[in-house]
């Protein structure tokens, strides 16, 4: 890849990750809250972040990382998911403890809630199979086929759930780095090509992991 | 974007439909209690004092308070109200006051502009004072550049 093409690419995944980052701490509605319901509220745009580095890491498509390195900042990138996502919410816990009892039995007044709590059981459950994976011995492409579906759910969920809430992130960045997260996503499993593998084998060709 | 019917819109138009029994016809009678909600509770103080306006004031708050069953507007009933708003947090003693209800079960109180919190503008407001069973509500606001919100209330009692 040109180095110019490779500078590019890694220049608008820093900038996609930054400006909702620096956006949302410039907000308004900032005043007046406590500490641990901001924290609460930035360890979400994280996550909305890192879902974008996730697919990128996972296709190796981030230039100048090299196969192996790419997946293994996959597996970094993801325990910082999950604990961004724990952070988010036992940060909403101690703001406020009925709401996210609310949120969790999908009694919410607030029609946001319920897409967060998808995307995040989904999300632990991508985690928990990717930690498991050895020792659950299933077949390498159903692995990836069902830890695959399990993140499109967080992705998807995730986004509705971002864009539904009015927080502190400004909405033209918000809306930005969603469509951005769809994109990236929706290439990575393109490129992966989880669904194509079957029909190569039966015609005989062989498949090579990258 | 005050135009524009939204999905919120129709859904806490029903939700309010709902809460306040106005499918009920004209007599009214069995007209249900509004159940209370559970996030309304959130940063409760009990006995907020009767105030004037909250703050500065810019925005209204307003209700109505029913007796369950026969719908018979309740006079004098105390409401207590909070926000998270322009002026201060939820939590904050300042962001807390209370009114009466008027001759016609209504009431209406100013407070400060209210602001998103918690994802969505919403108010607060708690009937406890013990002649009828306590009701928080939580209501949303449609949009964060609304200047009024309503709440009703349909007591039974204690």
């Amino acid at each position: 890849m040109p180095r110019l093409k490779s500078v590019l690419i890694w220049l608008a995944v820093l900038a996609a990750v930054s400006v909702p980052l620096v956006a949302a701490a410039g907000s308004p509605l900032l005043a007046w809250r406590q500490p641990i319901y901001i924290i609460s509220g930035f360890a979400g745009i994280a996550a909305l972040a890192l879902l974008l580095l996730q697919p990128l890491l996972a296709a190796g498509l981030l230039p100048g990382l090299a196969p192996l390195a790419s997946k293994r900042w996959h597996r970094i990138c993801g325990l910082g998911l999950v604990l961004a996502v724990v952070t988010h919410v036992a940060g909403l816990w101690i703001t406020s403890p009925p709401d996210v009892i609310d949120a969790l039995t999908f009694t919410s007044p607030t029609p946001f809630s319920a897409w967060g709590v998808i995307a995040m059981w989904t999300v632990f459950a991508a985690a928990l199979l990717a930690v498991f994976r050895r020792r659950l011995r299933i077949k390498v492409t159903t692995w990836r086929r069902v830890h695959v579906l399990l993140a499109v759910v967080t992705v998807v969920g995730t986004v509705v759930h971002a864009l539904l809430i009015e927080g502190t992130m400004e909405t033209f960045t918000k809306i930005a780095l969603c469509i951005i997260v769809i994109a990236v996503t929706a290439r990575a499993i393109f490129d992966l090509r989880l669904w194509q593998l079957a029909r190569r084998k039966k015609r005989g060709r062989t498949w090579r992991p990258q | 974007m005050t135009s524009l019917i939204t999905r919120r819109t129709i859904l806490a138009g029903a939700a309010a439909t709902a809460a306040t029994g106005l499918t009920v016809p004209a007599r009214a009678a069995g007209l249900a209690p509004t159940p209370t909600m559970r996030g309304g509770a959130n940063n409760y103080l009990p006995n907020a004092p009767i105030v004037e306006r909250i703050g500065a004031g810019g925005f209204w708050m307003t209700g109505t308070v029913r007796r369950a069953g026969d719908g018979a507007p309740l006079a004098g009933q105390r409401i207590q109200i909070w926000a998270h708003t322009t002026e201060g947090h939820e939590r904050e003693p300042e962001s807390h006051g209370a009114t009466l209800t008027d001759a016609n079960g209504e009431f209406r109180l100013e407070m400060p502009q209210i602001v998103p919190a918690f994802g969505q503008a919403h108010g607060h407001l708690a009937y406890d004072s013990g002649d009828f069973k306590t009701v928080f509500l939580r209501p949303l606001m449609d949009s964060p550049s609304d200047t009024t919100l309503a709440a009703h209330f349909v007591l039974e009692a204690a």
